[in-house]
This record gives C-alpha cells, sequence and structure tokens, in this order.
C-alpha cells in the first residue's frame, strides 16, 4: 500500500520537475515518477536557450513570464546548471529583415522585455566571426542558457527540499482517475499531472502530440568563437511551419567553450537515427552565417524528440475528460524556457491562485475542441 | 630525412621559444625532446598530455598555425610551424 499523495507527477524531464518544484512549494504534497531518470529524454536533448519567443501573444507571454522566474531563480541555481546570461542575438540578413526586426523590439517592449537594435559594425564587433555584410541584429539580454538535465534536477532537488519524493526508474501503465498505475503499484492521489513529453499520449489518449525530431551538433572547445546564443531571424518560419523537414542558423556558446549547432526539425515519428542529409543541411547555414565554423570539430551529434501541438502552444491545465487529470505537456522547442512558467501556472491553476498570464491559450480543451488544427 | 649521417634541420616555435629539430618528427616527438608534459589543459583545467601516440585519444592537441585542437602525434614538423601548448582550445 502506497501513501496518498496529494499530487503525482509523471515525468521528471524538466516540465514535470517544474511542476513538482512549484506545486510542493505551494504545500502539497507530491510524488514524482519517471520510466527512466530525471532530465533523460528530450531536456536532455534539447540545447538549453531560456529565450523569449514572439510566435503568438500567447508564446510571448509564457516565453516572457518563464524568463523573469528563471532570472529570480539563477542566483540560487547550483554552478552545474551552467547558467549564462549570454543574450540572444537575433540576426538579420537584409534589410527587409532588419524591419522585422524593428517590429520584434515594438512587440517585445509591449511585454516589458527590453532589447537593442544593434547596426551592422555593432553587430560585426559583438560577434567577430559572423560573415560580413548582415543588416544588423536584436539583442536580448535577458536570455540565457543553461545545462537543461541538471536544470531539471536542480528543480526536482527544490521539490525534495520542499517535501516531494522522487522515484527513478518507475514506469507509469496507466493513469485513473485520481491514481496512477506502475506495475502492480497502485498510487492513490488527489490529482495526477501528465508531464510525459511526447510520451504524453501513452497515457491520456487523445492528446495531440507529435513527436519531431531535431539533431544538435556539439564542437570541440572554441573559447570566444561565439558570444551570445545566435539565431537567424528566418529561425521562426522554420520552428513554426509545419512542414516534414526545416532548418535553422543557431548557435549557442557553452561555459566550456564549445558551440551548440542547430536546429532541425523533422516528422518521422520516433526514428531516432542521424539522417545525415539534414545534418549537412544545418550545418551548411550554420557556415553560411558564420564560415571560420568551418575548422572547427565537431565531437558529437545526437537526436531530440520535441513534444508538438497543432498550434506549437503547450498544454497546461486540466483535461476535462477525466477528473482529477491535469496536462502539462507539448511544449515542442520551447520547453526548458517554459518549464517554470508551465510549474507556477498549474499549480496556481491547482490551487484556485489568480495565474500571473491568461491560461486559456493553454488549456487543453482547446484541442479538443479542435482549434489550431495543422 | 638524410640516409646517411643527421638529419636535415627545420626551426619551429613553440610557446614562444624558437627551436631546431629534425625533419620527419612528430609534434609530440619535439614537444616531448623539450621537456613538455602538459600539451594542453583539459575542460577542468588539469594538464593533459599524449597517451596513445596514434591518433585516437585526442589528448595531445595542441595549436598548430593557429588552428586549435590539431593532434600532435599525427602532424610531422614543418619550417616556420607555431605551436602552442597549454590551451584550452
Amino acid at each position: 500500500m502506497t501513501a496518498h499523495h496529494d499530487a503525482v507527477v509523471v515525468g521528471a524531464g524538466i516540465v514535470g520537475a517544474a511542476c513538482a518544484e512549484a506545486l510542493s512549494r505551494s504545500g502539497m504534497s507530491v510524488l514524482v515518477l519517471d520510466a527512466s531518470f530525471a532530465g533523460s529524454g528530450t531536456t536532455a536533448a534539447g540545447m538549453g536557450h531560456l529565450v523569449v519567443m514572439d510566435d503568438s501573444p500567447a508564446q510571448l507571454a509564457l516565453t516572457a513570464y518563464s524568463g523573469r522566474l528563471w532570472a529570480a531563480l539563477a542566483p540560487e541555481l547550483p554552478r552545474n546548471v551552467e547558467h549564462e546570461a549570454c543574450g540572444t542575438l537575433w540576426v538579420a540578413e537584409d534589410d527587409e529583415q532588419l524591419e522585422a526586426v524593428r517590429a520584434k523590439q515594438s512587440v517585445y517592449a509591449d511585454s516589458g522585455v527590453a532589447t537593442e537594435i544593434l547596426s551592422p559594425a555593432q553587430l560585426a564587433e559583438a560577434e567577430p566571426h559572423l560573415r560580413p555584410g548582415l543588416a544588423g541584429a536584436l539583442l536580448v539580454r535577458g536570455d540565457a542558457v543553461i545545462y537543461p538535465p541538471n536544470g531539471a534536477r536542480a528543480l526536482l532537488q527544490r521539490a525534495i527540499t520542499n517535501g516531494a519524493s522522487v522515484r527513478e526508474g518507475v514506469r507509469v501503465n496507466a493513469i485513473g482517475a485520481r491514481e496512477v498505475i506502475a506495475g502492480n503499484e497502485r498510487i492513490s492521489c488527489d490529482c495526477v499531472i501528465n508531464a510525459a513529453g511526447a510520451l504524453a499520449p501513452e497515457l491520456t489518449p487523445g492528446i495531440p502530440i507529435v513527436p519531431r525530431k531535431g539533431h544538435l551538433v556539439i564542437t570541440d572547445r572554441y573559447p570566444g568563437f561565439c558570444r551570445h546564443q545566435l539565431v537567424e531571424l528566418g529561425y521562426l518560419t522554420s520552428a513554426h511551419t509545419m512542414t516534414t523537414e526545416s532548418v535553422a542558423f543557431n548557435v549557442q556558446p557553452r561555459a566550456t567553450g564549445q558551440m551548440l549547432i542547430g536546429s532541425s526539425r523533422e516528422l518521422v515519428g520516433w526514428d531516432g537515427s542521424i539522417n545525415r542529409s539534414i545534418v549537412r543541411r544545418m550545418l551548411d547555414r550554420a557556415l553560411d552565417f558564420m564560415p571560420g565554423l568551418a575548422l572547427a570539430s565537431a565531437i558529437r551529434t545526437w537526436t531530440g524528440f520535441r513534444p508538438t501541438t497543432p498550434d506549437k502552444l503547450p498544454l497546461i491545465g486540466s483535461w476535462d475528460e477525466m477528473p482529477g487529470l491535469w496536462i502539462a505537456a507539448g511544449h515542442e522547442g520551447l520547453g526548458i524556457t517554459t518549464s517554470v512558467g508551465t510549474g507556477q501556472l498549474l499549480a496556481d491553476l491547482i490551487t484556485g491562485r489568480a495565474p500571473a498570464i491568461d491560461p486559456a491559450p493553454f488549456a487543453p480543451s482547446r484541442v479538443l475542441a479542435g482549434v489550431g488544427e495543422h | 630525412m638524410a640516409i646517411n649521417g643527421a638529419a636535415a634541420e627545420l626551426n619551429i616555435v613553440v610557446d614562444d621559444q624558437r627551436i631546431r629539430v629534425a625533419a620527419g618528427t612528430t609534434v609530440a616527438a619535439a614537444l616531448f625532446n623539450l621537456g613538455t608534459a602538459a600539451f594542453r589543459t583539459s575542460v577542468s583545467g588539469e594538464p593533459r598530455g599524449p597517451v596513445c601516440g596514434m591518433g585516437v585519444c585526442f589528448e595531445c592537441r595542441v595549436t598548430i598555425d593557429s588552428r586549435p585542437h590539431q593532434r600532435a602525434c599525427l602532424i610531422a614538423v614543418a619550417d616556420g610551424m607555431h605551436i602552442r601548448t597549454a590551451t584550452e582550445a
């Protein structure tokens, strides 16, 4: 007989960890279960870019809110989370994109996110290895990077300090009404949070989440070669458009001097093998922006699966089909950023507090109602 | 390399020190002959040097002519070559 818990969180990726942290901070008794170990799935595959994004007003609200929560958390994070306040540079290739940079700046300003527009000369000074002739960039100083698996573990550690329990290597077979079944154990609780990421539909049939594969390459150490997270302005097009295959220039400096090179998006089910042709396209895109990268040694390439919803917004809230079931899944490529906002939003909804941002755009019922179809 | 008698010598620069080494010497051998043990610095700041001597372990990496992460055990010295050791990159 397992003790009753106020909440059982299924999945100890960074989103589940953030939910456990926020729920336990609200005074709830929390149990976290993970089939493998904390932060080992999509969390371990991601870049760890804490980024404000404006693909939609709801995405902007959640990422800006999460950015503020991360900034408050940063001084308390263990060193191994490798929180680096490197900022993001959204790079514009031509005058048309520079116009988009100006629009982006005004949208960010409306959300209280401070940005600066860099001239071509300022951009060349900030990032000397970018190719000459770029039109400029938008600098978002508040953005940062972390090492995601340790970010998840740090959040779990805070939950444990608040009294939560974490059990790794426990596969949940089914989620029932106010209970979780794992092997021959039945764990009763007041609420269950399905935070199983791209695997969430296996436990809650009907959740419209599909795996969207990505590749990352990491280089050897070249300290100072790049100083900010660099993203091409066209990234949003790549991230938003649900084409079968897309790549975008996205390079990140790590604390070690290594660089992470992304990004790619593919809809190929759960095939995790390296697709050499898309890696080639991804690296060609990176070389187009940073020709000097050609001299760098790539030491590892891996893939991961973003949990993707039809409207690219996560599902955060109650699952009305089953009493006591809550969903915190479907964070696509932004789960590291939006984990902490998700945890707080969900804890506010569960405990009946007024959330800091409007939860309606994230309500799982929107996808049940057929909103945001492909 | 000369078949009989002394090998031809080349000039190289190791960490700002000019030295003469026999042609055909690997960079790793040239550094060993200088008494260098710390070829590179690990991510946690520890000195590292060659282990395998055949290009597999990557512990002998040095910066050669401004190119970081070159395997000293696989590269022969060239006249005028600049080698930098104990770098993080």
